[in-house]
């Protein structure tokens, strides 16, 4: 975790860099790609009969402009995915053979193209439609407290703390999200209350990381039991002896915003949504300028890279990670407000189902980059909805299977088959003067 | 600005670190601050630079009291500090690192980055540094980067300049162009204190000297006092600076290193296509400024870095290829650089760390299962045969001193039967005794008829030890040197240094004969004292 | 001469610092204090256990507070509160009493019980409880020794429990041997899926927190995924596997003819557990891999200098994490449920971790937290049954002690006592003045 500062070569004459030989790159990309390109072949391809088409549906019932769903031929396509994938096999092969590193979008071209040919084969010969639209939004609506969590972490982490509590803050924000606007018979107080949940999270884990010193996964771990622990408690006494008055359904209402949610297929997506998804889109461009931008984000950042570099130019390094680690606590308990009222759900034991741990996993996917982080939460969520819509339309693949794929996903990416992943160098350390 | 320290205190728990020290910089002097490594001068400006409280006494600017909560009162009050590990965040940009706390920014903490970008600019050209504003801290060579650190301290406009041993990164070239800004910032009115135990630099330089042993102030001297004068004074007895030892009486070449290369994964080649070869009962110094290449030279013998290319053989066998386990066993006896993070497990026992590499062999264990016992014992053993201060053998090793600690690294080490001793700067931050010790040590052993390797940073530790040395620049060997010429004269200093700049050694005596540097005049001048 | 107790000044202070990762001291900057090795009775009276004591008083009385304030007539009491304190008080007193009452009956010695049996019946059952707390607690405890933190036991224990089950209920082999074959079955599966974090740490440099995390979530799909096919679901029942043949069992730790109607569930996994709890005292503190694994723990650099194969050690550790969990395991599937089911792990992989905490990665340590922690489980249920006070408060006041231990500071400045670690500085400076006047 930790990294030396100094450089591996010194030179006394200036402008002359150290000697570079071309950097390895590695040939996972490449290995990756093959494996995609043959399972589309061997469970696929060779398994879709000739005539069979599958039809994508990309209209909603309220769409202005009514789209027809569209039938193609299975197989034909099929093909057609196929020799996309094996083009960026062969094309990240001969980056690999020039030394060169590979541009992100072959990424996304094979993944879409994998998931595309996924799609096409359980569609083919059946007749219900593949629902693009409803596949999308499920997708975004099991992303958003993902994006809360991952944005906590990132705050967190890129100041130095570890920040595993993310599931605790998110399922006390959607405690007392729902208890606050149910007691208030607010929806709008749950989402003031839900934050300053995650926030008091935080703070526990702030005071015991800093103050105390203790591991900071440990914190993050026991504060997590603690918090299943005392909602459950509450749950079970307080909430149901009176579950009118404390835990009755307040949803956030929709808010569509005009001519935005008429754009086919992503409109309705995107812009008829609760103002808790709205905040989430500000939050996301928000913190990508922060912190990288302004003197909060210089100073974070400078605070989980070097620590003492920041001490000495007058920053107070563990107020600013006590701060920013309440901070991003509060972001998760928004988050978790998302579960009850955001979803109109009242509170459920252990609702968060550990989506603070998918978040951490989405955040490391991202490289501790709020974008990238949100691509990440993104595609776990999109996959999970996957799952849920494909066990609807009954087909062949057994749903467990694919509820796993995040999970699998997030396993490769760590074992750096996605990429170098570099976390900010002070993470976990605590900081003492002398 | 004058700037005074009184009675200044500092105790880390069982140890005085600073014990009422006084000291006064008057406005635009070099001061140098004299000591051996752990005399306390690096604490003394962490409580002058606020990073550390002082349990006693007073600082003084102009006169009037102050009192620093931390760096930030330090530097707004005029003082800056040029960090021995720079405090360089090695991700950001050279703007962003000058920015950092003093950030200029507009609505909403927006940063203005042109503005940071300006005032590198501006007080890069006026003292001729050459720093793009935008270059990446981590992509920049240790010269520059020290650079970047003095434009930060007078971007805040410092008044008294520290710097912490400066020059123990930097080829004794680049310490000259160290010496000229030091020069022309004393023109300009800035005092600066001068931290070092390099008496040739001091003698180089100062105005005034500051010599500070085990916490106290023990003397001022004069930039005109000798070396051998400020040495005495620096560790309290009459030292003698040079290692005893008979000519050695090499025999075969047992070890040889053949085209070896190291490229790092991120492409930069660390060692570069070097051969040479150690003679049974003879010290090849690796000489070099840090990071030249020796570190990893040194590890990849060891087996804990991978070669890509070359051979390396020891007793005519490649060992490229087999496993640390399997050197060490073979003979080959390893003192790491960083002896707390690769020497020994501060958290295990001394007689722990004493079997660290043997733990697994009779007598210490049989099978699987080890013997308490025999690790005991063998401890008692070694630690009386290296002379080891210590409580118990069964207490943590970081009880121990640095050079007890470095003794018990030794005492493991040589317990196997050696082929080949290799040892990375064997004595940092050794007190003299233990010094004298591990060197007296690895003369023995040469004795022996082992091939040694040392490296080192440390041109007098080279001097003192080396039969032949090899100097190191940018990952090749520019030369070997034999430590005395055929003509009985040792070789020369400046024909060292410059190879250490990357000169090859033959136009390294051409040029040491011609040009002699600051340094050299500083040995000029205790030839006329 | 006074060079012994003189370390290097300033810059040598670095040396001391905290390693990053210093799994096995809760609080990351383990003073000297804590690497001396003070025997038991120091410990006792040095305040090691002291604190464990009073950390687990401390959340109990938390717990207490948040039974109180649950309780429907200490709330009613409150609206009056300004008028009538007392009663507020009294009431909240009588939930926690009776609440805490129940849970010793159900943990530890019920009073009320028409037999002896019966009325030590809590006390086995806590025991039983304990089983895989222990086991999955030691998996724990190995791999903080080494440096690694495993929140993997939860899936550990569930692949554990599809080996152990599927050997136990699909194979026909005598007596004796069945057992050994579905409890080696058990560990074996828990070593699998404890390797596989193990490998890609070793190989790959994986964040072991990271890939552990998600294979517990891998493994909640398996065991949902594989409770579905026609092997493990011959009626097509449910949640619910064949149950496990009777050879294949642990015998109950009291039969019948020796204390007849004992109805006691204690089973032979507890002698397992005792078993295990030895070999990872032995493993730790008296084998060359022990002597590895600390190393690495400690101080992997250093290790790998001096010949260690820090990879191997990973897997191997790993390996042994998982095995134990795999045996954490067989105390459900082979002991108390005798079949497998989805929630055949319960929370026993998270519990374990406090377990581990709480034990300070100790072997005995971690054997006597796992009965704390099985004593409160067990009383968690009677205390739900009795006094409806939900088993949740014990969920509250596990991570309630953890966190205490994990913070002396906090604990004794609750409890106003004095810090050692205050009068050795102050000792030590004596120290420093009698030598500065020698």
């Amino acid at each position: 975790m930790s990294t030396a500062t100094q450089p591996q070569q010194a030179t006394p004459s200036e402008g002359a860099g150290p000697q570079r030989a071309r950097p390895k790159v590695s040939l996972k990309a490449t290995v990756v790609y093959a494996l995609a390109a043959l399972v589309t072949l061997v469970a696929w391809v060779l398994d879709t009969p000739a005539d069979a088409r599958t039809t994508f549906q990309f209209g909603t019932s309220g769409d202005l402009v009514s789209i027809p769903n569209i039938p193609v031929p299975a197989l034909g396509f099929l093909v057609v995915l196929l020799v996309v994938m094996l083009a960026a096999t062969g094309f990240s092969f001969w980056r690999w053979r020039e030394r060169r590193p590979l541009p992100a979008w072959t990424h996304v071209v094979v993944g879409v193209a994998f998931v595309l040919a996924f799609l096409t084969f359980v569609g083919a010969g059946r007749s219900t439609v593949i629902p693009m639209v409803s596949l999308l939004a499920g997708a975004l609506a099991l992303s958003v407290p993902l994006v809360f969590g991952a944005m906590s972490g990132v705050i967190c982490e890129r100041s130095g703390i570890i920040n595993i509590a993310i599931e605790g803050q998110l399922l006390f924000g959607a405690f007392m999200g729902a208890v606050v606007a149910s007691a208030a018979g607010s929806a709008y107080l749950g989402l003031v209350a839900a934050p300053l949940a995650g926030a008091l999270v935080g703070a526990g884990l702030a005071w015991f990381s800093v103050s105390f010193r203790v591991n900071q996964i440990i914190v993050g771990v026991v504060l997590n039991t603690l918090i299943i622990g005392l909602t459950g408690f509450l749950f079970s006494t307080v909430l149901s002896d009176n579950k009118a008055l404390w835990n009755s359904r307040m949803p956030l209402p929709r808010i569509r915003i005009p001519l935005l949610a008429d754009i086919p297929v992503i409109g309705p997506v995107l812009f008829n949504q609760t103002i808790l998804v709205y905040l989430m889109y500000a939050l996301i461009f928000g913190l990508q300028f922060m912190l990288f931008r302004s003197r909060w984000g210089l100073r974070t950042r400078a605070v989980g890279e070097h620590p003492k570099a920041a001490d000495t130019v007058g920053i107070k390094v563990n107020v600013r990670r006590v701060w920013n680690t309440i901070l991003g606590g509060a972001i998760a308990g928004l988050g978790g407000a998302f579960f009850t009222v955001g979803s109109g759900l009242a509170f459920g034991r252990e609702m968060s189902a550990g989506q603070g741990y998918i978040a951490l996993a989405a955040m490391i996917l991202g490289k501790w980059n709020p974008w990238g982080a949100v691509m990440a939460a993104l595609l776990f969520g999109f996959s999970k909805n996957l799952g849920n819509v494909l066990s609807s339309i009954g087909s062949g693949v057994p749903s467990e299977l694919l509820l796993m794929l995040p999970y699998v996903i997030t396993i490769l990416a760590v074992a750096g088959f996605v990429g170098r992943v570099r976390p900010p160098a002070a993470e976990g350390v605590p900081y003492t003067k002398s | 600005m004058k700037l005074e320290l009184q009675g200044i205190t500092k105790v880390f728990g069982s140890l005085v670190a600073n014990d009422h020290i006084d000291l006064v910089v008057e406005p635009g002097e070099i001061h140098a601050l004299l000591g051996e490594n752990g005399a306390g001068k690096s604490t003394l400006m962490n409580v002058l630079y606020g990073l550390y409280d002082p349990d006693d006494g007073q600082i003084l600017l102009d006169g009037a009291p102050a009192t620093f909560k931390g760096p930030g009162d330090a530097v707004s009050a005029g003082i800056g500090m040029v960090h021995q590990h720079f405090m360089l965040v090695p991700v950001f940009t050279v703007a962003e690192s000058v920015a950092l706390g003093y950030e200029p920014t507009g609505a909403g903490g927006v940063l203005r980055l042109e503005e940071a970008r300006r005032r590198v600019r501006e007080i890069s050209d006026r003292f001729g540094f050459q720093v793009d504003p935008d270059a990446r801290i981590e992509d920049l060579p240790v010269g520059v980067q020290q650079r970047v650190e003095i434009i930060k301290a007078l971007s805040r406009d410092a008044q008294v300049l520290i710097l912490d041993e400066p020059t123990a990164v930097l080829t004794p070239q680049e310490t000259d162009e160290l010496i000229r800004i030091m020069r022309e910032l004393k023109e300009s009115g800035t005092s600066i204190v001068f931290i070092t135990h390099k008496l040739r630099e001091v003698r180089a330089i100062a105005d005034r000297i500051t010599v500070i042993r085990r916490g106290r102030v023990v003397g001022e001297a004069s930039p005109t006092s000798t070396e051998t004068e400020l040495a005495s004074l620096m560790v309290g007895r009459s030292v003698s600076l040079t290692v005893e030892k008979e000519p050695a009486q090499p025999g075969e070449a047992t070890f040889e290193v053949e085209g070896l290369s190291v490229v790092a994964p991120t492409g930069t080649v660390l060692v570069d296509d070097i051969s040479f070869d150690v003679r049974a009962g003879e010290i090849l110094c690796v000489a070099g400024v840090q990071g030249n290449g020796q570190t990893e030279l040194a590890e990849v013998i060891l087996g804990i870095e991978e070669a890509d290319s070359g051979s390396v053989r020891l007793d005519g066998k490649d060992i490229l290829g087999t496993g640390v386990k399997e050197r060490l066993r073979s003979g080959i006896g390893f003192v790491p650089e960083d002896r707390s993070t690769d020497g020994v497990v501060s958290s295990f026992s001394i007689a722990e760390n004493l079997v660290l590499d043997l733990y697994d062999t009779p007598p210490f264990a049989r099978g699987v299962s080890m013997s308490p016992a025999k690790v005991t014992a063998n401890a008692e053993q070694r630690t009386e045969e290296f002379d080891v201060r210590y409580t118990s053998v069964h207490d943590p090793i970081s009880t121990l001193s640095g050079g007890n600690a470095q003794k018990v690294v030794l005492a493991r080490e040589m317990s196997r039967p050696l082929r080949l001793l290799v040892a990375s700067q064997p004595t940092r931050g050794l007190d003299v005794g233990s010094i004298e010790f591990v060197h007296g040590r690895v003369v023995a052993e040469r004795d022996r008829g082992t091939p040694v390797i040392i490296v080192s940073t440390e041109l007098d530790e080279v001097l003192g030890l080396a039969d032949r040395i090899a100097v190191m620049y940018r990952g090749r060997i520019v030369g070997i040197v034999d430590a005395v010429g055929e003509d009985g004269t040792p070789v020369s200093r400046d024909v060292l240094g410059l190879m250490m700049a990357g000169v090859p050694l033959e136009d390294a005596q051409q040029q040491a004969a011609q040009h002699r540097s600051v340094l050299g005049a500083a040995d000029l001048g205790e030839e006329q004292a | 001469m006074n060079d012994q107790n003189r370390p290097d000044a300033g810059e040598e202070q670095s040396v001391a610092a905290p390693p990053p990762a210093d799994a096995g001291s809760e609080n990351g900057g383990p003073t000297v204090r804590e690497q001396e090795r003070p025997g038991v009775l120091q410990q006792m009276l040095g305040g090691s256990a002291l604190m464990s004591v009073l950390a687990v008083v401390l959340a109990l009385f938390i717990g207490g507070l948040l039974i109180a304030f649950a309780d429907e007539d200490t709330r009613e009491a409150a609206t009056y509160f300004f008028a009538r304190p007392l009663d507020t008080i009294t009431a909240g007193l009588s939930a926690m009493t009776e609440a805490y009452v129940a849970m010793f009956r159900g943990s530890v010695f019920d009073w009320q019980a028409a037999t002896f049996a019966g009325m030590v019946n809590p006390l086995t059952e806590s025991m039983v409880f304990a089983v895989p707390l222990i086991l999955a607690g030691l998996g724990i405890a190995v791999g903080f020794r080494a440096g690694l933190f495993n929140i993997g036991a939860q899936g550990q224990i569930i692949v554990g429990a599809i080996g152990a089950a599927w050997l136990g209920f699909a194979f026909d082999l005598p007596p004796v041997i069945h057992l050994l074959v579905a409890i080696l079955g058990g560990a074996i599966g828990g070593a699998v899926w404890g390797g596989i974090p193990g490998v890609l740490k070793a190989r790959f440099g994986a964040n072991e927190v990271i890939v552990t995390i998600m294979l517990n979530y891998i493994a909640v799909y398996l065991i949902s995924y594989i409770l579905k096919q026609p092997g493990f679901n011959p009626g097509r029942t449910g949640q619910r596997s064949p149950a496990v043949s009777p050879d294949a069992t642990y015998p109950l730790l009291v039969p019948q003819w020796l204390w007849p109607d004992n109805g006691f569930r204690l089973h032979w996994g507890f002698v397992v557990a005792i078993l295990a709890t030895i070999f990872v005292w032995w493993l730790m503190e008296r084998s060359t891999v022990g002597f590895q694994i600390r190393a690495v723990g400690a101080n992997p650099a250093a290790a790998r200098t001096a010949g260690m194969s820090v990879g191997r050690i990973t897997v191997i550790t790993m390996v042994v994490a998982g095995a134990l969990a795999g045996l954490a395991a067989t105390g459900q599937v082979l002991g108390t449920e005798r079949s497998l089911t989805a929630g055949v792990a319960a929370s026993f992989g998270f519990d374990a971790i406090t377990v581990a905490l709480l034990g300070r990665s100790r072997p005995w340590g971690t054997f006597f937290a796992g009965l704390l922690f099985g004593a409160l489980k067990a009383g968690g249920f009677l205390m739900q049954s009795l006094t409806s006070t939900p088993i949740d408060i014990v969920l509250v006041v596990q991570s309630l002690i953890v966190l205490f231990i994990a913070a002396p500071p906090l604990v004794r400045s609750v409890f106003r006592l004095p810090d050692p670690d205050r009068r050795r500085r102050r000792k030590a400076d004596t120290r420093t003045t009698q030598e500065a006047t020698a």
